[in-house]
């Protein structure tokens, strides 16, 4: 049986092969409702122009939807002010934004960078830049064999060495929800800052800046119903007055003189160039349809999804699960193996049957070195994922094998 | 797409068999090759003697695409001289990127033919290729060492 959110999709309603579309890859990107992409329309349709620029009545409208959306994001996230939101294009550049220009100029030889095993290449590569740079050491906090961060790694791991401790809230291989709280406290015991790698929490479940305490978080729109090409990065304003801009050139300036330039303050400082206003719109629009739906809804939805799926898979013999053992601190995100058959050939038959899910390494070398994995499949759910989608997996999950002449 | 096409009988076959994947002592020329986007990894080891492919060996990790073509690979290139070698090479990149279709063209890649429709299925083309272009490096690399020696001895 579908769910009415379905209907709101319109890739949704697509078939794949023959076969209806079976979408289970919302870790790596979600599908969009009409209402977001209708804002994107409407916006380029309605009311284009250069913000910030002109005085005229277009560009001050598009001005208006630029801001009403920083406005939007900042109650989203529970920020207190709006100058704390910056729109960039993705969590990626969120994150080499506070590695370029916190890390940079914050972090000195001796210093420790710390970051957790299960991080996505985004929040490690740049850290290993600044670390390299700087003459800092980049620590792991390493998960136990069920996937979970324990209080005595983060314990040991973040000492008065640590001035950075960045993190993902959750781990987009495993789904795990890291104890961000119990980090932060330690954290800031010991002076340094947080940074939360959001991109696979805050579409998933309710994310409250003010109520975590986080320093910074970042989260890409694209991942929760919104366009490609809008992502955002929450920082505490007294920690994004001391950095310096990352990128240079217009609309981030206050004056420009032939040798100096005096910067504009938060948040154009952070904003040099036009910037993605249809998108930012886009964001605005999925931000009111996730509303809609409610976080706890999307939360009881997926955690439906999990609890159906995964006695399914245990079921079946030749599956391996990873980080499948506590369910409660899980969002929907499967990680498992079929016996024999590599990720690869898994996903390209699951293609055959219309059913979408992610294989590989999921951009997190470091983790499947851990797991001792070369690669895994991944099934990622989001509220529009129905019970009938779990089937269609199992389903074709049982001829993969035989596919490739293996018994069952 | 019909998966019948794509993971056919022999393809399957020589993805099961480890008859061609396996350690080998002595080798001349030791190659790996990856795909960094999917972590696919295979290590191609080739014995050459007087311009000969005496013996070729993988070892490695990969789906069964890339398996399947590194084993027809080298059962296509054992025994072979370096020139057959890179004719074969040449034929089979060609027949996946279309550029050779006559089937008179293709046969001297045998089995390996079964991998003619992966052109249809562009996510997996890497795969299929991987071990072809690894050989066509391990092939400069031992005719480099050959004009080296050759050129020492003279
Ligand atoms: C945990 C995590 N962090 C960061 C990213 C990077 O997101 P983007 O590619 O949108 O910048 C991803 C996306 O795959 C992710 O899963």
């Amino acid at each position: 049986m579908s769910n009415n959110y379905v209907n709101d999709f319109p890739i949704l309603q697509k078939t794949m092969n023959g076969k209806r579309l079976v979408y289970l890859d919302n870790g790596a990107t979600t599908q969009k409702p009409l209402s977001v992409i209708n804002a994107v329309q409407e916006y380029y349709a309605s009311f284009n122009a250069n913000p910030h620029r002109g005085a005229y009545e277009l560009s001050v409208t598009a001005t208006q939807i630029y801001e009403d959306a920083r406005e939007k994001v900042r109650k989203f996230l529970g920020a207190e002010k709006t100058s704390e939101i910056i729109f960039t294009k993705n969590a990626t550049e969120s994150l080499n934004l506070l590695a370029y220009s916190y890390g940079m100029t914050f972090i000195n030889p001796g210093d420790e960078i710390v970051i957790s095993i299960a991080e996505h290449h985004s929040n490690i590569v740049p850290w290993q830049q600044v670390a390299k740079a700087k003459g800092a050491t980049l620590q792991y906090l390493y998960v136990n064999e069920a996937g979970i961060l324990t209080d005595e790694e983060i314990e040991k791991k973040i000492s008065s060495r640590t001035k950075i401790v960045a993190v993902t809230q959750v781990s987009n291989v495993l789904g795990i929800i890291n104890p961000i709280e119990k980090i932060v406290h330690k954290a800031h015991s010991v002076g340094a800052v947080v940074i939360v790698d959001g991109a696979q929490s805050v579409p998933h479940f309710s994310v409250d800046v003010k109520v975590l305490d986080v320093d910074f978080l970042v989260f890409s729109g694209h991942k929760m119903l919104a366009p490609m090409g809008v992502g955002v990065l929450y920082g505490k304003e007294q920690l994004l007055d001391k950095m310096p801009p990352f990128l240079s050139g217009g609309d981030m300036i206050e004056y420009v003189w032939e040798q100096d330039t005096s910067f504009a303050p938060l948040p154009a400082k952070f904003e040099a160039g036009t910037q993605n206003v249809g998108g930012v719109l886009g964001l605005s629009a999925a931000i009111d349809y996730v509303e809609k739906v409610g976080f706890s809804n999307i939360e009881q939805i997926e955690k439906e999804l999990i609890h159906y799926a995964i006695p399914k898979l245990q079921q079946l013999p030749f599956i391996t699960l990873y980080g499948c053992e506590d369910l409660s601190k899980k969002t929907g995100v499967i990680s498992f193996n079929v016996k024999d058959i590599h990720p690869h050939d898994v996903s390209s038959i699951l293609d055959a049957d219309g059913i979408a899910i992610r294989a590989g390494h999921h951009c997190a070398h470091p983790l499947m070195q851990y797991l001792g994995v070369n690669a895994t499949c991944r099934a990622s759910f989001y509220f529009y994922n129905t019970r009938e989608d779990v089937d269609a997996l199992i389903n074709a999950l049982g001829r993969v094998r035989g596919v490739l002449g293996y018994g069952s | 797409m019909d998966l019948s096409e794509i993971y056919t009988e022999i393809i399957a076959e020589h993805n099961k068999s480890k008859r061609n994947k396996k350690q080998m002592e002595n080798p001349t020329v030791i190659l790996k090759g990856r795909n960094p986007s999917c972590g696919d990894e295979i290590e191609l080891a080739l014995k050459v003697e007087k311009n000969i492919i005496q013996d070729a060996s993988f070892t490695g990790v990969g789906c069964a695409i890339s398996q399947a073509s590194t084993s027809m690979m080298i059962d296509l290139v054992r025994g072979q001289t370096i020139e057959k070698a890179q004719l074969l090479i040449d034929t089979f990149l060609g027949m996946i990127k279309r550029e050779i279709t006559e089937e008179e063209q293709l046969e001297i890649l045998d089995e390996a033919v079964a991998l003619q429709n992966i052109s249809n299925m562009p996510a997996r083309v890497k795969c299929a290729v991987l071990s072809w272009h690894t050989l066509e490096s391990a092939i400069t690399t031992e005719e480099g060492k050959t004009s080296e020696s050759s050129q020492s001895s003279h």
